[in-house]
């Protein structure tokens, strides 16, 4: 997708203790009370977990060469997504705004420059998704930039486990022998992008490209997922990455 | 407010009653809905949990049952449910669930009681069926000017009277110095008789008649008479008026009626002014006026038949400017019946005058002074009992050929079930009929009174008017007395139920089945007035109307209290949406028809008549358990 390939890879058997590693050697201290907050065991069903659906809007692809505009944040279980305590953040990139991408995420430049840092709103975000399991749809953009932003400002990055609504789409879309005997037929891959995926679930079309729009839109197509394809209590460690 | 949030309240907005709501409003249900997806066939409302929240369809198919699993409803896109709940005791009445993958949102109770607070139209939207109902049916009266304008608004000064000893000559020069049309023609009295005034002197006068600018012409100088002669011997007693408190409506229509153009208008039993046709057509210069004159002008049956167009054009604007189904309903019949009645004239002028006396009779819809642009012709001939078939009836069958070919030529067209005066059957002398109205009612059966049901709503159109309101004050009697007859009609009105309401673009039955479109006459309006004519036989009305028929019930204790309002209400919103539906037909240049596509049923519609049919639904079930089938011999 669009040359985008995962850079780091973090196998999930892993997390408990990168989070406990970096809990000892953090030195910033909303980071240090990040690692600090237990995240839910890896068998835990996910009808008992708190998530929290994460979307971000860059001016790019590459997070060496681009840089995050808005963040959107809602808190959701399986039950409930929780709009009222929705955040939201427009953020100064720390390069130039391209038109391109200006028009793209409906975001002026005039709120842009008057945005605050990424640094300033920081401590808020990772108040937020502490203790709560992270979803977001496709994790390759998510994880590499927020974890670069965070390092170039605190000196050190930050990665969590987070469940990818699409690797979850993927799963069953792409590596499915269906759909390797459709590719083997030259047939396109069915798409798995947020708004493709969600109308194979009745979902409705939100106009995209809007980074809370985008967190809400990926909050219920995960209960959307697991109402189709898992159950209640599939245990977290089926599902994260 | 965030733009983030706009998606959300955009969407919720196109949809009542969010659509009616403030920006402010609506921000703050935005800000605080709750969001769940549903999976197709799980449940989203179970019965008796407790319930905090109004849901809001974004997106699938809900089903709503009733406590016993009976479907209540089908909701989709833009719907919401649970508010009965919310305004009751929280728990959960009328279980949901999801019959497509459903995305709900969903809004707290504080919001939904908030919204109740501030905003009336919505606090009426989620109140059960009355209020709704009666907002419609209230707006849609205010908004007619002239149902609300009493008559006195157009009286501008005394009328001219005279005593009946005055001569022509003076009421002439009476009338020109008054620069007035009319004379109110009076004479001194004693007692208190009909039309009967004192004047500031305490003496009392009797209103005698009316002599107005026409009758110098046709009954003085046409006739030859001297100008001395005194105006009591010419004036006319036949006096119609109306009361100062009526509506300009009901003045028009007293004119109408009796092919007067001067009305005197009383108040208190005194006359304070005249008011002429042409005050009203100033008033309102769009209305069925010029049509009945029309008609009454016209001199041929194919005279006649050229003016349906107008009577289309003039439906057709009376709907758009608002006038409810009363006043729509009692004007085409007023129209139907100048037709017929000018029809008769001709006919009696071609066939010589009538052997012996008769009555018109009209049944159904003219009776009831219910018509609306879709109409056929069900009438019969109620003769004097000096009838000799082998005499007379020749006469009467040329009559009633010629009026009923002639309504048909009119739009009126034939009766199917051959309820007309040209059948022999329904041309009969009053005795016959009396024993035809006692034989339906002593000795009822359901599929005997499938065909005579129709002849329950009776009315005299011309001649003989004491031979019809003979068989009124007949069936106002005779059938209150008899419960088996009673039974017999009541198990006849649940022939034709309503469906259960809309959904997306389909009528939905109460087995859930879908249909295209619906006969909102078959499936609304026509069983409303059965189960209406039933209570009001009941009750001794001798009402045709629905809506008086409904004013004489609401005098007894036959329906539960608000019951014959709410019944009210949910009949003038069907006969409306009926109305309107059929003013969209002639718009688009389709015949009019009693069906509506849902298509064309609006969103606003679409709720209130699922209130109607629910109305109408509940009134029939009452039926059933008010008039049961007597045990006439023990069981075998």
């Amino acid at each position: 997708m669009l040359g985008i390939r995962p850079r780091q890879r973090v196998s999930q058997s892993d997390w408990a203790s990168y989070m406990a590693q970096r809990r000892q050697q953090a030195k910033d201290d909303a980071i240090k009370r990040f690692f600090s907050t237990p995240l839910p065991a890896s068998d835990t069903p996910i009808s008992d977990v708190p998530m929290v659906a994460l979307d971000m809007e860059t001016t790019g692809l590459d997070e060496d060469r681009h840089a995050i505009v808005s963040i959107g944040v809602v808190p959701f279980t399986l039950d409930r997504i929780k709009l009222a305590e929705r955040r939201y953040w427009v953020v100064k990139p720390t390069r130039p705004l391209a038109e391109a991408s200006i028009a793209f995420h409906h975001i002026t430049h005039s709120e842009v420059a008057e945005a605050p840092d990424l640094d300033i709103v920081l401590d808020e975000l990772l108040e937020m998704l502490a203790g709560h399991l992270v979803v977001v749809h496709f994790r390759n953009i998510e994880r590499p930039f927020l974890d670069a932003a965070i390092k170039a400002r605190r000196g050190e990055g930050v990665m969590f486990p987070m469940i990818d609504t699409m690797s979850l789409e993927a799963r069953l879309h792409r590596q499915t022998l269906w759909s390797r005997f459709r590719r083997w037929l030259g047939r396109p891959p069915v798409s798995i992008r947020l708004n493709a995926s969600r109308e194979r679930y009745g979902l409705p079309n939100y106009q995209g490209h809007h980074a809370l729009i985008d967190a809400l839109a990926t909050a219920e197509l995960l209960q959307a997922q697991i109402a189709n394809h898992y159950r209640p209590d599939t245990p977290l460690k089926d599902l994260w990455c | 407010m965030d733009i983030e949030l706009l998606e959300i309240r955009q969407f919720m907005g196109q949809f009542p009653p969010f659509d009616g709501l403030s920006d402010e409003l609506l921000d703050v249900i935005a800000e605080r809905v709750e969001v769940s997806y549903f999976k197709t066939g799980s449940d989203i409302l179970v019965l008796n949990e407790i319930l905090n929240e109004l849901c809001f369809i974004r997106s699938g198919a809900v089903e709503v049952y009733r406590r016993q699993g009976e479907l209540y409803n089908r909701l989709g896109e833009g719907d919401i449910f649970g508010h009965f709940s919310l305004l009751r005791n929280h728990k959960v009445r009328f279980p949901a669930q999801a019959i497509e993958d459903t995305l709900i949102y969903f809004i707290p109770n504080d919001v939904f009681q908030r919204l109740c607070e501030e905003d009336d139209d919505f606090a009426d939207f989620v109140e059960l069926e009355r209020p709704r109902l009666e907002t419609v049916a209230e707006q849609q009266k205010k908004s007619n000017d002239m149902m609300v304008t009493r008559i006195r608004k157009l009286v501008t000064r005394y009328p001219v009277m005279v005593e009946a000893s005055t001569t022509l000559q003076q009421v002439a020069n009476q009338i020109s110095e008054a620069q007035a049309s009319a004379a109110i023609v009076i004479k001194q009295c004693s007692g208190n008789p009909r039309y009967s005034f004192q004047d500031s002197e305490g003496q009392t006068w009797r209103m005698e008649g009316i002599f107005t600018d026409s009758d110098f012409r046709t009954r003085v100088v046409a006739e030859g008479l001297s100008p001395q002669a005194a105006i009591g011997d010419v004036a006319s007693s036949h006096l119609i008026t109306i009361q100062s408190d009526a509506s300009v409506y009901e003045a028009m229509l007293t004119m109408l009626r009796n092919n007067v153009h001067h009305l005197p208008v009383i108040y208190r039993q005194r006359p304070v002014g005249v008011v002429h046709l042409s005050d009203i057509i100033r008033y309102e210069t769009h209305s069925g006026l010029y049509l009945v004159s029309n008609i009454f002008n016209q001199s041929s049956a194919q005279g006649l038949a050229r003016l349906a167009p107008d009577v289309r054009a003039a439906f057709v604007r009376m709907v758009q400017e608002g006038a409810n189904s009363q006043m729509v309903g009692s004007a085409l019949s007023t129209i139907g019946r100048s037709f017929t009645r000018r029809l008769l004239e001709l006919a009696e002028a071609e066939l010589g005058p009538p052997p012996v006396p008769y009555c018109f009779m009209v049944n159904g819809s003219m009776a009831r002074n219910e018509q609306s642009i879709v109409t056929d012709q069900d009438n019969a001939l109620v003769l004097s009992d000096e009838f000799v078939p082998k005499q007379h009836d020749d006469y009467f069958y040329a009559l009633a050929k010629f009026v009923s070919d002639g309504l048909d030529a009119c739009g009126y067209t034939y009766c199917k079930g051959d309820i007309m005066a040209t059948n022999a059957q329904w041309r009969q002398p009053l005795s016959v009929w009396k024993d035809y109205f006692e034989d339906w009612i002593s000795n009822p059966t359901p599929k005997k009174l499938l065909q005579s049901s129709i002849f329950f709503d009776l009315d005299s159109i011309y001649g003989e008017d004491h031979f019809v309101e003979t068989l009124q004050d007949l069936v106002a009697k005779r059938a209150a007395e008899s419960p088996l007859f009673l039974a017999a009609m009541a198990r006849n009105a649940l022939n034709r139920t309503p469906p259960l309401g809309f959904f997306r673009t389909f009528v939905m039955e109460k087995d859930g089945k879908h249909n295209n479109s619906i006969n909102l006459k078959r499936r609304g309006t026509a069983p409303m007035v059965d189960l209406i004519r039933i209570h009001a036989l009941a009750c001794g009305s001798k009402a045709q109307n629905t809506f008086q028929r409904l004013n004489d019930i609401s005098q007894t204790q036959l329906l539960a209290n608000g019951v014959s309002d709410k019944l009210s209400y949910a009949f003038e919103f069907l006969c409306m949406t009926r109305l309107r539906h059929q003013m969209i037909d002639i718009q688009e240049e389709r015949m009019p028809d009693n069906n509506i596509e849902p298509e064309n049923v609006e969103d606003s519609e679409r709720h209130t008549l699922k209130d109607a049919f629910q109305v109408l639904s509940n009134a029939q079930k009452f039926l059933k358990f008010r008039y049961p089938m007597p045990a006439q011999r023990p069981r075998q």
